[in-house]
């Protein structure tokens, strides 16, 4: 068995999903607040930021083509040497659920190196400590990361901000057991506003009180409501978005002329897939 | 109302820029979207000008950095500029003594102009082709600086007047700050309220200079907030520490000391 190191940091990649319609400052914040604040717990090292755009299945009203989408977002993470653009979800062809991207990158930085995936790996339990949870293969602690080989495999956690927490309220568009799975393998690390009521929220429900050491509330202090809706809409009405979003993207934005009244008429009156999916299943 | 008939305009922005971060540049874009959605106003220009370090604020920077950054930070824009009269003079300058010598700067302009063919900028556009009209010079700036001018001793009650009565403002409203309300309480900004322009600005972007040094001393990033040409400057230069942050200490506010002398 490998030594354990007490000093020994886990290292954490950050995974952001959503539609990035288009991308914002306020976006580019969130890794730049939740690596801060991992770093100074003293217990993670922040090794990489992943954006991962959703695909056009989502069927989200106003959303444009991923080519875009992804195309804006690698643009405005040229200049960050951490965070970087995958497209791997926005080139499926269904839209598909945040566990599975998840579960898509945890695989992903899981191999090479190990042979073993870790779906077969040992839970390991800290000798002395009761465990009050079910022992399991993605338990925050250093050890239970190791596969059998001794190598730390980087935790991959969601990244997101308090809307995203709270929309596991709405009905049908998440399912219980990805949530579960989500908190309880990976974790979330959630930026709020100062004095935004998520904790409330997080009390109020079972399932986040039980893992809520997996959820990393961070506060934002700086009031950034930098939204995607807004500056579809400043784009509509003629108005500057600069200083909002990347230059770059800005000019990506009125050179291809991406959004208008059309565009955001686009999925009017179609249901969102993860809607759709659920109340289809549901019915099986 | 055609372009060519509208009033041309020129928007000056004063402050610390301690340093200048995005928001500091959003206020020019929203005056400006602002201005023209009136149909009333061409914006032909946006001056930034920096206070004098003799200004005594605590923390505040050289002069030099604080133009430095300013300046890469409005490289990107093709209206916007950084103006150092106001760190050259002796002394800490008045803010209306600013307003009128850039709208001196103007009229000795558009005289030059009168004979000069017309060149790419668009001020000596307007200057040269806009027989009459002189651009009116407005000041730029936050809800909380129409709240400063009932800060005993920080003002004179005839610069106040003149501002607002010559020249006019540009007042970008932040999340919970009311500035009509501001202007209800005071008697001399309800005579002149139709020379101050309230600007909503419905995209809350509130990045306090004050919380990018705080953000700097701890290490924290601050990427995203000012350009990044500026955090490069910034930290080649080693311009924000605590010792930077203890300038001024325990120092009276420069406006604040003058007035108090005179009475």
């Amino acid at each position: 068995m490998a030594m354990e190191d007490p000093d020994r940091k886990t290292e954490v990649v950050l995974l952001a999903c959503g539609s990035f319609n288009p991308i914002t400052n306020m976006h580019l914040r969130l890794f730049e607040l939740a690596k801060d604040y991992l770093h100074e717990t003293g217990k993670y090292k922040v090794i990489k930021g992943i954006i991962s755009p959703v695909g056009d299945a989502y069927k989200k009203k106003g959303l444009i083509s991923a080519d875009h989408r992804v195309t804006m977002a690698k643009l405005a993470t040229n200049s960050s040497d951490w965070v970087e653009v995958d497209d791997w979800e926005s080139s499926q062809s269904e839209w598909l659920e945040t566990v599975k991207v998840l579960r898509h990158h945890h695989e992903k930085l899981s191999s090479p190196d190990t042979t073993i995936s870790l779906q077969n790996a040992l839970p390991l339990t800290k000798p002395g400590r009761k465990r009050k949870q079910e022992p399991n293969r993605h338990d925050p602690i250093k050890k239970k990361n190791q596969s059998p080989d001794g190598k730390n495999v980087p935790q991959v956690k969601l990244l997101c901000g308090s809307d995203v927490l709270e929309s596991f309220g709405i009905p049908n568009l998440w399912k219980l057991e990805d949530i579960t799975e989500i908190i309880q393998n990976y974790g979330l690390v959630c930026i709020s506003r100062a004095g935004n009521s998520i904790q409330k929220f997080i009390y109020e429900s079972d399932i986040l009180w039980k893992y809520k050491n997996n959820i990393h509330l961070v506060e934002e202090w700086i009031t950034n409501d930098i939204s995607s809706t807004k500056i579809r809409r400043a784009l509509r009405r003629g108005q500057s978005i600069r200083y909002l979003v990347p230059d770059v993207v800005r000019a990506y934005i009125e050179k291809n002329d991406l959004y208008s009244l059309e565009s955001e008429d686009r999925n009017a009156g179609v249901t969102l897939a993860p809607l759709q999916k659920n109340a289809s299943d549901s019915k099986n | 109302m055609s372009v060519k008939s509208r009033i041309p305009l020129i928007l000056l922005a004063c402050g610390s820029f301690n340093p200048i971060t995005n928001m500091h540049m959003r206020l020019f874009e929203l005056a400006r979207d602002h201005l023209h959605q009136t149909g009333r106003y061409q914006v032909i220009e946006g001056i930034m000008s920096p206070v004098n370090d003799d200004y005594r604020k605590k923390g505040l920077v050289s002069a030099r950095h604080r133009i430095a950054m300013a300046k890469l930070a409005l490289e990107t824009s093709d209206w916007i500029r950084v103006d150092p009269w106001e760190t050259e003079q002796e002394s800490w300058t008045e803010t209306v003594k600013v307003l009128r010598h850039h709208y001196n700067e103007l009229q000795s302009k558009k005289e030059f102009m009168k004979n000069k063919q017309p060149t790419e900028r668009s001020t000596e556009n307007f200057l040269s082709s806009q027989c009459s009209a002189l651009p009116e010079l407005k000041l730029l700036c936050g809800a909380d600086f129409l709240q400063t001018f009932q800060t005993p001793n920080l003002w004179k009650k005839e610069h106040i007047q003149e501002i607002l009565e010559q020249f006019g403002l540009v007042c970008i409203s932040r999340a919970g700050s009311d500035p009509a309300q501001y202007i209800n309480e005071s008697e001399l900004l309800t005579k002149f309220q139709h020379n101050i322009f309230l600007v909503k600005e419905w995209i809350q972007n509130e990045i306090s200079s004050t919380q990018i040094r705080y953000a700097l001393s701890r290490g924290l990033s601050v990427k995203y907030l000012i350009p990044d040409s500026v955090i490069a400057y910034i930290a080649y230069h080693n311009i924000y520490t605590e010792e930077s942050e203890q300038k001024n200490e325990g120092d009276l506010l420069q406006p604040l000391k003058l007035h108090n002398t005179a009475m």
